[in-house]
């Protein structure tokens, strides 16, 4: 993959006239999907595929474009010159980009994980006969991915890792149901039936007799799986400089009226993991850390090259999106084997659900609890819970209600599919929260 | 792109001894443009295009979805899709035949008057940017954006059993959005909300007076909603908007009749449903003015078509009649699992994905009330159009909608505005509390460009069309 991008590159830039700066980033897989119900494949098949995204500068405008690489030279070569032709004509008729970024040259980068992962065609008598007996359903997500870089100063960032990730639900016969990821680079058939079965243990829990609730505010610990989905709403109109700029954005209150979250919080961008690469689709490499929440207190937002252009401030070589690509949050105090004891009388989430802004100005997030998901008295699990609305402000179970922080942060990996396989993830700690307002 | 290659040679490419063979090509193009805050933000134009090969091998279908369309290409992916299909065979969770790929030969084109060289990126650049300057009616509207994307699709599927289809669409999503912002008070209203307004038409949709008379009314009523007074909270009628009735329509109808839910093959992302098998023909949905069908033949609407990706010939069907569940959202595959009768909606996001159900136009039919009447009609209550905010559960029951425009009704005329309009409920009685259906003069046509589903994901596209209707005794609340 690494040379069909330089070939195309190559014969890309040598198209390029006087004047026509050009940045191109590259996603491609090789994957394996096995989708599995009922510990049973329901659908397996292979995905490979390359893209290559192109950003010109011509004119004082910007112009971007796609095309699929195909993997035959001849055909890549016609669509990257037809690409090229179409954008420097349209360069000449569109409206001028005040805010344009020109690729520049911030180094390149090469970084290739070698990994001892699972095989195509070793992978159905890896999984299939560990999860018979129980009603398994899911999905095996397995293979190589590729991110690259370059443009037409010279500049060439290469990624690629190779990974597994075995996303999957054990389903109760009262429908409760328990959730699994195994996910990593090396694959380890010890390691994956362990998982297998410390998820059929909690399974166990979940045949107790399910506990219906009321509406109302209770005393909340959230698994890092649930605080991860909460802090993945800060990246859709929450800490996006453009987001805070452009009026639609949970932020506005920290950014404007000092308002603070619990000291108990903070929150980086870490790119140390290596999980993800640091540069971003213009090629821009971020640094190591970048502090978004520190004991509470809005320390930065995230911002791309455009966004300081328009809004006379200083990039961190955000992705243009503005979202989090590789989000840290710090662990706290609380040992794993006191939750139970903290929580005493309230809820124990493990994962929450389809979530959304329901007041986006006030920080309201609207969801619902989802897998296990427990009633607590006593310090003791008394049985699984319904499945609940809830609907709360992160000024709240981030802030003011902030008990306490786990000891222990997890990586939450990213499950992603949509268009290409996801890389990197979320790692965070679970928190214990004084209220929780469940709604329906 | 179109006719690049001739995939129905290809079919002679694949020699692996599989028991059918498949091959689907696509080609898609999205052509966005946009302009927000007076400058370019969008030009852009990102294309797609590859085929993906299924075999079935001792009733497991593999396959592989390769960019590769030479003859070496698809021998190579049959090769793969064969090995893949033979070692899950041994754990298959059913033994199909190609009774799940009927032939089918036929052709499709959607509807359009003007192509999209009828208008050139400077003129669509210029008409977005005379847009936002109408959006743009005060100071307070910190934001405002005009967008345009237009996609053209091409998809080609050949079989060993004969079939041939192949389907053309022009479609066209467009947006008006401004933000209005006094204080802590954000308010935003669009032109539909959540990229509702998507259709299935060519560049006559783009009428210059049109779009600039609604870039003013957005804009003024963004304005609007930042005096308006909070949503009242409490237990009372709601009549909802076209608009809005789109997403509730696709989130508790729509997902919960797509058999491959209710067969367990999205539990662990999508999610369930609340619909188990024996209620086909037996639950009462909803309230008897509710008839629900599935109609993949009407022009324009965002996701009608011809075949779908299994090659099953599309038509109209009722799901809901008079309030009772009739049919189910299952393609060949799903029908033969689970034995319920479904419609031909086995359909893929692109080449790269393989089909499973999903929603096409999923159309709640007009009844005899007219906007006045049901107006009159509600003592107490609000009326809500654009949606802004969804969310419901995995058993597509406990739901929850924001929206961005509300009036107060009271003793049945509509008075105040009213800013952050949100109401909860839970399917099957929301549906049975259904008190007045519009007629079609309140009919409106709408779709969403994102529904996500499927492991691995995919997005697809569906349309919604709905009258105007009141529900009884809903929650309805308003912000913090």
């Amino acid at each position: 993959m690494e040379n069909k991008f330089k070939n195309i590159s190559r014969t890309i830039y040598s198209q390029l006239k006087k004047d026509e700066l050009l940045t191109l980033s590259f996603t491609g897989e090789e994957s394996q999907f096995i989708r599995l119900n009922n510990a049973k494949i329901r659908q397996t098949g292979l995905v490979n595929d390359a893209d290559i995204h192109m950003k010109m500068i011509a004119n004082g405008t910007t112009c971007t474009g796609s095309f699929t690489l195909s993997g035959n030279d001849d055909i890549d070569t016609k669509r990257a010159k037809l690409e090229i032709d179409r954008m420097r004509l349209e360069s000449t008729q569109i409206l001028k980009d005040p805010y344009l970024i020109k690729p520049g040259g911030s180094g390149s980068s090469r970084e290739i994980k070698k990994s001892n992962g699972l095989s195509f065609n070793d992978a159905v008598d890896a999984i299939l006969p560990a999860i018979q007996g129980v009603d398994f359903v899911g999905i095996l997500s397995n293979g190589k991915m590729y991110r690259g870089n370059s443009n037409s100063l010279g500049q060439e960032h290469w990624f690629e890792t190779e990974s597994f990730s075995l996303d999957y639900s054990l389903v109760a016969a009262n429908h409760q149901m328990v959730k699994g990821t195994f996910a990593g680079t090396d694959w380890d058939q010890n390691e994956y039936e362990h998982y297998l079965a410390q998820s059929k243990k909690k399974l166990e829990l979940m045949e107790l007799s399910p506990v219906k609730l009321e509406t109302g505010n209770y005393k909340t610990w959230f698994e890092p799986a649930a605080v991860s989905d909460f802090l993945s709403m800060f990246s859709w109109n929450g800490i996006s400089e453009a987001s805070i700029q452009q009026g639609c954005s949970g932020f506005g209150k920290m950014r404007n009226d000092d308002v603070r979250l619990s000291s108990k919080f903070s929150i980086s961008e870490d790119f140390s993991s290596g999980l993800v690469p640091k540069f971003n689709s213009d090629g821009e490499v971020s640094s190591n850390e970048l502090k978004i929440i520190s004991s509470g207190e809005l320390k930065n937002t995230l911002i791309s090259s455009r966004t300081a252009n328009e809004y006379n401030r200083t990039s961190n070589f955000a992705e243009a999106g503005e979202y989090l690509r590789s989000p840290f949050m710090k662990p706290g105090a609380l040992d794993q084997s006191d939750v139970l004891k903290e929580i005493d009388k309230g809820l124990y989430l493990s994962n929450i659900h389809y979530l959304n802004w329901s007041d986006n100005p006030n920080g309201r997030i609207t969801g619902l609890t989802r897998y296990a998901c427990f009633w607590v008295e006593n310090g003791e699990i008394v049985g699984p819970i319904n499945t609940m609305r809830f609907d709360d402000s992160f000024y709240n179970y981030f802030g003011d209600n902030l008990l306490q922080v786990g000891n222990k942060t997890e990586f939450i990996p990213n499950t992603s599919t949509y268009g290409n396989r996801e890389i990197g993830g979320t790692t965070c700690p679970g928190i214990l929260a004084d209220s929780f307002a469940l709604t329906l | 792109m179109r006719n690049e290659i001739n995939i129905k040679s290809l079919l002679d490419a694949v020699t692996v001894p599989a028991d059918w063979v498949g091959i689907r090509e696509v080609y898609e193009s999205n052509t966005p443009r946009m302009i927000r805050d007076g400058v370019p933000v969008s030009n852009g134009h990102y294309a797609t295009h590859g085929a993906m090969i299924e075999v079935l091998v001792n009733g497991q279908f593999g396959y592989y979805g390769t960019p590769d369309l030479t003859k070496n290409g698809i021998e190579l992916a049959s090769k793969k899709a064969f090995d893949q299909a033979k070692a899950a065979s041994r754990y298959a969770l059913h033994t199909f035949t190609d009774e799940v790929r009927p032939k089918n030969i036929g052709k499709y084109s959607s509807p359009f008057e003007k192509d999209l060289r009828s208008i050139s990126a400077k003129d669509l650049n210029m008409l977005l940017l005379d847009a936002y300057k109408n959006l743009k009616v005060s100071d307070k509207i910190v934001s405002a954006s005009s967008l345009a994307n237009v996609i053209q699709t091409n998809f080609h599927y050949v079989s060993s059993n004969g079939s041939d289809v192949e389907q053309d669409f022009l479609m066209l999503e467009f947006d008006l959005s401004a933000t209005a912002v006094d204080g802590q008070n954000q308010q935003t209203r669009t032109f539909g909300g959540m990229r509702g307004t998507c259709r299935q038409t060519g560049m006559e949709f783009l009428d210059q007076m049109e779009i600039l008379a609604q870039a003013n009314k957005i804009g003024e009523q963004a304005l609007e909603l930042l005096d308006a007074d909070e949503t009242p909270t409490g237990e009372m009628d709601i009549v909802i908007a076209p608009d809005q009735m789109m997403l509730q329509i696709h989130e508790s109808i729509g997902h919960a009749l797509e058999v491959d839910r209710i067969l367990g093959d999205e539990r662990n992302y999508a999610g369930w449903s609340f619909v188990k098998l024996e209620d086909f023909g037996k639950l009462q949905y909803g309230s008897k003015l509710m008839n629900v069908t599935f109609d993949p033949t009407v022009s324009s609407e965002f996701a009608s078509y011809a075949f779908d990706d299994g090659g099953l010939k599309a038509e109209r069907e009722y799901l809901i009649k008079e309030g009772i569940l009739v049919r189910g959202l299952g393609g060949k595959e799903s029908q033969v699992r689970s034995g319920i009768d479904g419609v031909a909606n086995f359909r893929a996001s692109s080449w790269n994905r393989a089909p499973i159900d999903r929603m096409a136009n999923i159309n709640l039919e007009p009844g005899n009330s007219s906007f006045e009447d049901i107006i009159a009609n509600v003592e107490k209550g609000i009326y809500v159009e654009s949606n802004r905010s969804w969310s419901i559960d995995d058993y597509r029951n406990k739901f929850q909608f924001g929206c961005e425009y509300g009036k107060l009704i009271e003793n049945g005329k509509l008075t105040k505005t009213i800013k952050n309009p949100n109401y909860r409920g839970i399917s099957n009685p929301f549906w049975n509390s259904l008190k007045m259906v519009g007629n079609g003069d309140t009919n409106g046509i709408y779709g969403t460009p994102n529904c996500g589903k499927g492991e691995p994901n995919q997005v697809i596209r569906v349309g919604h069309a709905s009258p105007l209707c009141l529900f009884e005794n809903v929650q309805v609340f308003g912000g913090a």
